[in-house]
């Protein structure tokens, strides 16, 4: 269908006006151009936002302990009860589609007193007994030595990874931290690994480099905590949200602890992930709105292509009597009028296309040169190809559409009456 | 070549009938030469149009090299323009954005020519009207005489079984009109079917035979000595 011919029909007709064509290419040009940025301008407020979580898994539930409400089993309510140990194995049998299952404990915070001592120096922090999971779960670069291992778990060792805001209180400027010790509530630990907090989220990213991490069963054993769990952090498998499984977890908790089935509050948790949702849910409608947006501006630029192609053919009235006196048939100029749109409407979105390509990469070039880089909530704002697919088949179906009227209109015509126009 | 019997054509003109054309009957053997004269309004504009399929007679029968032409679908119109029939208009008609060689090749390509030969046998065409040298100039750059004999090179390029012309001398001073009609008459000479209207008796008289139409009928039809043109250039 396209060969050289057809190629230089299509041309000459577009080049016989080219300020038109030019205006008229420009509003597919505008519309798609508008809707590829939109939507990498959402993409990179959504790429930013999960950047600034800090590659938390959200697919997360914290899970602890508070007093039963109901009585149960000539049990009273407002009875306090812990986990243990045994239950963490329990939902890691019990449970599918779990991912991991970390147990925690935790001492200080929130103010409290000192806690932490080192020669001369102490101050109070957050200690967390963690298991090695935890780290995937909620990511934290570790700038020296490493985290808490299976190693130190099986062999409670006393081994600590500090914030580098615990060495900026503890310790001086040149000493070396690793391999040295702290004392925490009188036990001494030795100091394995230096960890640095990425998240941005919660507005306490202070606090979050002064924690102490050390290996759960250690906890347990140093600070007497028995088989007690103080809380869990859960994480499902990404196919399987954990607002949907964790009904389950609760059910088979309620029944080791001989809780009344119905007793809503003696399990506190917090789901990350349904909150994490309410956060998609905007990205959704962010999205939904970009889209709205852009194809609407599209549409505009395919009507214009609809008026300005009814005003050629209009135009060329004349010239369609010639040629079909000459001997071309009605499908020979609807066609070449079809080639003409679609050739003009492909050509003006794929310069759109490629327009928005450089101002993409312009902005993030600019976002990675920037100073602050870190604070600004836009992250690598792009656009996925397959929509670009997918709006490069509208414009050739829109291009054949707005053809397809004037190109109709023009074959109406009886090619007497199209030459009698002067 | 044409047979023409009992044609009728009427227009509608708002609640009017215009009846334009009342009983025709009319032929043309190969070979022939035949102006069609007459009055504005006489209807040999409209004869001439039907004869070239351009529109359609509402009752008679028309028979084109032995083909009926009635109730044609218009692809099937086309492709008989395209075969039998070359126009040469008054205003030219050529496309203004295309070279003369191009506005030549127009029937060629709607043929389904290949490039090269189709090139070819219009610069062949080109150069048989005098304008080989013009074959890259647009129509714009060219004179009315030039553009008529770009638009009768045109009109031959397919090798149609009739030439016709509707007032071809109607926009040209009356040296040019002898020009063009010298080119028309060598055509004829090569045994080319010609039809012109004309409402120049002077033009008529250099054919064959003039047809007079007044009020859409025939009112004389008789053949003539040929004025060569080339005797007032």
């Amino acid at each position: 269908m396209f060969n050289r011919d057809n190629w230089s029909e299509i041309i000459a007709a577009l080049s016989a006006n080219p300020f038109r064509t030019l205006i008229t290419a420009f509003g597919v040009f505008w519309g798609i151009f508008i809707l590829i940025i939109l939507l990498s301008a959402s993409q990179g407020l959504q790429n930013g936002i999960k950047r600034q979580m800090g590659g938390l898994s959200t697919n997360t539930m914290f899970m602890w302990a508070n007093s039963t409400s109901k009585p149960y089993q000539g049990l009273p309510q407002g009875r306090s009860f812990n986990y243990k140990n045994g239950d963490v194995e329990a939902i890691k049998e019990r449970i599918d589609g779990l991912l991991y299952v970390s147990p925690r404990n935790q001492l200080g915070g929130f103010g409290g007193n000192n806690n932490v001592v080192r020669g001369t120096k102490t101050g109070a922090y957050d200690v967390y007994g963690d298991y090695p999971e935890f780290i995937l779960q909620q990511p934290m670069d570790i700038v020296k030595g490493r985290f808490v291992n299976y190693g130190d778990i099986h062999s409670n060792r006393k081994v600590a990874v500090i914030g580098e805001g615990v060495i900026r209180e503890l310790y001086l400027s040149e000493e070396e931290v690793l391999g040295s010790y702290i004392k925490v509530q009188g036990v001494n630990f030795m100091v394995v690994g230096v960890y640095k907090s990425i998240s941005n989220l919660g507005g306490n990213a202070e606090e979050a480099q002064k924690q102490i991490f050390v290996p759960f069963t250690t906890f347990q054993q140093a600070f007497n905590y028995g088989d007690i769990v103080g809380w869990m952090a859960i994480t499902a498998k990404e196919d399987r949200p954990i607002t949907d499984l964790k009904q389950g977890i609760f059910d088979l908790l309620k029944q080791r602890h001989s809780i009344n089935p119905d007793d809503e509050r003696a399990i506190g948790y917090f789901d990350l992930y349904q909150e994490f949702k309410k956060i998609n849910g905007l990205f959704s409608i962010l999205t939904a709105v970009s889209y709205f947006v852009g194809i609407f501006i599209l549409v505009s630029g395919i009507i214009g292509i609809v008026n300005i192609m009814l005003i050629i053919v209009k135009e060329r009235t004349q010239e369609i009597g010639i040629r079909r006196a000459l001997g071309a048939t009605p499908w020979t100029i609807i066609k070449q009028i079809l080639s003409e749109s679609v050739v003009l409407s492909l050509i003006s979105g794929m310069a759109g296309i490629i327009f928005a390509s450089l101002v993409l990469s312009l902005i993030n070039w600019g976002l990675e040169q920037a100073p602050n880089a870190n604070e600004i909530p836009i992250v690598n704002p792009s656009v996925n190809l397959g929509v670009v697919a997918v709006a490069l088949i509208i414009l050739v179906f829109a291009g054949l559409l707005a053809g397809l009227i004037p190109a109709i209109t023009a074959v109406k015509v009886k090619p007497i009456d199209a030459l009698r126009v002067e | 070549m044409i047979e023409i019997r009992d044609l009728h054509k009427s227009y509608q003109m708002g609640k009017n009938s215009l009846h334009v054309l009342k009983g025709i009957d009319f032929t043309v053997k190969e070979g022939e030469f035949v102006s069609i004269m007459g009055s504005s309004g006489s209807g040999k504009s409209t004869l001439l149009n039907i004869i070239g399929i351009l529109d359609e007679a509402d009752s008679g029968t028309y028979t084109l090299d032995n083909v009926p032409i009635k109730n044609l679908n218009e692809t099937i119109a086309s492709r008989y323009r395209n075969k039998f029939l070359g126009f040469v208009f008054q205003s030219f008609n050529l496309i203004n954005y295309k070279s003369a060689l191009d506005n030549v090749a127009l029937p060629l390509y709607y043929q389904g020519m290949g490039r090269k030969e189709r090139m070819e046998r219009s610069m062949y065409y080109l150069d048989k009207v005098g304008l080989a040298n013009w074959a890259k100039h647009l129509p714009s750059e060219m004179s009315g005489g030039q553009k008529q004999r770009v638009a009768i090179a045109r009109a031959l390029a397919a090798d149609p079984k009739v030439l016709l012309a509707d007032e071809p001398t109607g926009a040209l001073d009356t040296k040019t009109s002898y020009e063009v009609m010298e080119l028309i008459q060598q055509i004829n000479d090569e045994g080319k079917t010609v039809l012109i209207v004309t409402h120049e008796s002077d033009i008529a008289e250099m054919t064959k035979r003039i047809v007079f139409l007044k009020d859409g009928q025939i009112e004389s039809d008789k053949s003539v000595n040929q004025v060569r043109a080339s005797s007032y250039v």
